[in-house]
C-alpha cells in the first residue's frame, strides 16, 4: 500500500495507529464520556469532524504559520472548529450536547487533534491530511463506541438503549462510573495485545497491528506515546545519540563509583 | 539430618513460622466472628461464607493453572481473603455476589498485581468496595428474618437511641461478621498472643478515632456514644483483621503508628461528616494507597547516616 494514500491513511488511523488503543491519546474523553454507546459514538463523531477540518486547514496554512508560534496558531484553528461544532450540536442534537456537556469545549485540548496537527498535518499535503484526520477520527469513534457499548452492557444491561440482557440480570453499576472505564479500556487493550503476540508467535506479519504497550516502559522502543510525535528521521538520530552517550558515560560512572569506594 | 546441621549460605531461617501457618491462625481467629454470624443470621450466612471462600480459592487455582504459574492455594491466603470478604457481606446477599466478589478480589486486586505480597490493596476490602459501588441496594440490605430496620450505626447517625448491650454482643443487623465486638476481639486476642499482629495499628487507629469522636462527634465525652461507635459497623473487624494485613500495611514501626492515625482520622471524617453511616472500608483502602508514601517518610536511617552533617 502506498504511503500517504487515502486508504493507507484511513487504515492507519483505524488499526495501525488507533489513537485510543495504540497511541493511548485523548484518554480524558475516552474515560469520561463513554458511559453509553450513544455518548461514545457522539463524542467520537464530534471529534472526527473537528479533527478532519482542523487537519485540513492546518495543512493549508502550513507554509504560512511561522514555526515559533505554530502551537498557538494550531489552537486558534482547532478552537474555531470546536466552537462551530458546539453551537451546531446545541442547536440540532440537544440531548447529546447535554450528555457530553463540558467535554465538547475540551475537544480543543484533546491531544489527538493537536498531536495530528503537529505530527502530520503541518508536514503533509491537504488531501492526505484530511484523510489522516478522518482515519484517526474513525479509529477514535470505533474505540469510544466499543468501550461505551461494553460499559453500557455491563452497567445497565443495554446497548444503544436497547435491553439485551435477560430480565434477571442485575446491572453492575460500577461500569457506568469512572472506575469501570479504566477496567474496560485496560481489558480491551490487553485483548488487542494478546492477538498481536499470538500472531507473532505463529509467524504472521503483525506490522499492521501495533500495540500500545508490549514491553516495559524502561525499554519502550515502539513508544506509542511520545516518541512517535517526532519524525522517523529524527527518532533515528536521537537513538544513535543516546547509544553513543551511553557507551561513553557508563564506564565513567563505574570508575567514579569505584574511586569513591576506595576512598 | 536435622535442620540445625544443614550447611547453607546466610540468611539462616530458623523459624517454623510460614505463610500458611500465619494464614491458618488468621482463619482460626476469624472463626468466632464467623460462628457468631452464622448463629445470628442462620444458614444463609453459612452458605454465603462457603461460596465466597470457594470462589476465591478456585479463582486463584484456575488463574495459576491457566497462566502456568506455581499453584499457591496451599498458603491459605485465598481462604483468609474469602472469609474476610464474606464477613463483610450482608447475609441477605444472593450467592452470585459472593462469586463476583471472590473473583474480583483474587483476580483483579491480587493476581494481576503479582499474587500474594504484591497487591497494593487489601483484596477483601477492594472487592467489598467494588460490590458496594456496583450493587449498592443489595449490599446495604440488612433486612433479614432476624432483624428489620436500620443497622445500629445508621440509627445512631439519625440520632435515635441504640441498645449498647446488644451491639457489644452482636445481636444487631449488619454484615455477617461485623456485629459482634466480643467475638472479633476474642479472635484478635488469639492473634496478638501468637505474635501475628500487634497493637500498633489497631491501637493507634482506635485511639485516634475515639479522639476524633470526642472532638468532632457533637456529643463531647459521652461513653455511650463512643462505645456505640466502636461496637457498631466494621471498625473492630477492620482495625484488627484488615488494617493489619501484612501485605498492605507499612513495614516501618513509626509508619504503622502513622498509618493507624490516618485510618482513624479518615474513618472519623467518613462517619461523622460523610453522607453514609459507615466508612471503615473506604478509610482502609485509602490508607492502603498512602502506604508507600508513609513508608518513604518513616524509613529509619542507617547508623552513621543522617544527622545535620549528613
Amino acid at each position: 500500500m502506498k504511503q500517504n494514500s487515502i486508504s493507507e491513511r484511513l487504515i492507519n488511523g483505524l488499526v495501525k495507529e488507533n489513537p485510543t488503543f495504540v497511541l493511548m491519546l485523548g484518554m480524558c474523553p475516552t474515560l469520561a464520556v463513554t458511559t453509553s454507546a450513544v455518548n461514545g459514538l457522539g463524542m467520537g463523531l464530534t471529534t472526527m469532524v473537528v479533527l478532519a477540518l482542523s487537519n485540513m486547514f492546518i495543512s493549508l496554512l502550513r507554509k504560512v504559520i511561522p514555526d515559533k508560534v505554530r502551537i498557538p496558531a494550531f489552537i486558534v484553528v482547532i478552537a474555531s472548529f470546536v466552537t462551530v461544532v458546539e453551537l451546531l450540536l446545541k442547536a440540532f442534537i440537544p440531548f447529546l450536547y447535554a450528555a457530553l456537556g463540558l467535554y465538547i469545549p475540551l475537544i480543543v485540548v484533546n491531544c489527538i487533534i493537536l498531536g495530528r496537527a503537529e505530527a502530520y498535518a503541518s508536514k503533509n499535503d491537504v488531501v492526505s491530511s484530511l484523510f489522516d484526520g478522518i482515519g484517526m477520527g474513525l479509529g477514535f469513534t470505533c474505540a469510544l463506541t466499543i468501550i461505551g457499548a461494553v460499559r453500557e452492557l455491563l452497567g445497565a444491561g443495554q446497548v444503544f438503549g436497547v435491553n439485551v440482557m435477560p430480565a434477571s440480570y442485575v446491572p453492575c453499576s460500577i461500569f457506568v462510573l469512572a472506575p469501570g472505564a479504566f477496567f474496560v479500556l485496560a481489558v480491551l487493550t490487553a485483548i488487542q495485545n494478546k492477538v498481536k503476540l499470538e500472531g507473532e508467535k505463529k509467524g504472521k506479519d503483525m506490522s499492521k497491528i501495533q500495540s500500545g504497550c508490549n514491553s516495559d516502559c524502561m525499554n519502550c522502543k515502539e513508544s506509542g506515546c511520545s516518541r512517535r510525535m517526532i519524525d522517523a528521521s529524527e527518532t533515528k538520530d536521537d537513538l544513535e545519540v543516546i547509544e553513543i552517550t551511553e557507551e561513553n558515560d557508563l564506564p565513567d560512572v563505574n570508575t567514579d563509583k569505584e574511586e569513591k569506594n576506595d576512598d | 539430618m536435622s535442620d540445625l546441621m544443614k550447611v547453607s549460605s546466610n540468611p539462616h531461617v530458623r523459624s517454623r513460622v510460614t505463610t500458611s501457618n500465619i494464614m491458618l491462625a488468621v482463619v482460626i481467629a476469624l472463626l468466632p466472628a464467623a460462628g457468631f454470624g452464622i448463629y445470628n443470621f442462620g444458614l444463609d450466612a453459612l452458605i454465603l461464607i462457603l461460596i465466597t471462600v470457594a470462589s476465591c480459592v478456585l479463582t486463584e487455582l484456575i488463574y495459576e493453572k491457566a497462566m502456568k504459574k506455581k499453584v499457591t492455594i496451599g498458603d491459605f491466603s485465598a481462604v483468609v481473603t474469602g472469609l474476610l470478604l464474606a464477613l463483610n457481606l450482608p447475609s441477605t446477599a444472593p450467592w452470585w455476589i459472593g462469586v463476583i466478589g471472590g473473583v474480583f478480589a483474587i483476580l483483579v486486586v491480587k493476581m494481576l498485581f503479582g499474587g500474594l505480597g504484591q497487591n497494593f490493596m487489601n483484596p477483601a476490602l477492594g472487592a467489598r468496595c467494588f460490590l458496594l459501588i456496583s450493587y449498592t441496594s443489595i449490599m446495604c440490605n440488612f433486612e433479614c428474618d432476624a432483624y428489620t430496620g436500620a443497622t445500629p450505626l445508621a440509627s445512631l447517625k439519625a440520632g435515635e437511641s441504640v441498645n449498647l448491650l446488644d451491639m457489644v454482643i452482636g445481636r444487631t443487623g449488619g454484615t455477617i461478621g461485623e456485629t459482634s465486638m466480643i467475638a472479633i476481639v476474642l479472635g484478635a486476642c488469639l492473634l496478638i498472643l501468637l505474635g501475628i499482629i500487634d497493637l500498633r495499628i489497631p491501637g493507634s487507629y482506635i485511639v485516634t478515632f475515639v479522639l476524633f469522636l470526642i472532638l468532632f462527634g457533637g456529643h463531647g465525652f459521652d461513653p455511650a456514644f463512643i462505645t456505640a461507635h466502636l461496637a457498631g459497623g466494621g471498625l473492630m473487624l477492620g482495625a484488627f483483621f484488615m488494617a493489619t494485613d501484612y501485605v498492605t500495611r507499612p513495614v516501618t514501626k513509626r509508619g504503622q503508628y502513622l498509618y493507624g492515625v490516618v485510618l482513624g482520622l479518615l474513618t472519623g471524617i467518613f462517619r461523622i461528616f460523610g453522607p453514609s453511616a459507615e466508612g471503615v472500608s473506604y478509610a482502609i483502602i485509602l490508607g492502603n494507597l498512602l502506604v508507600p508514601l508513609i513508608e518513604k517518610i518513616t524509613m529509619p536511617k542507617a547508623f552513621g547516616k543522617g544527622g545535620e552533617r549528613a
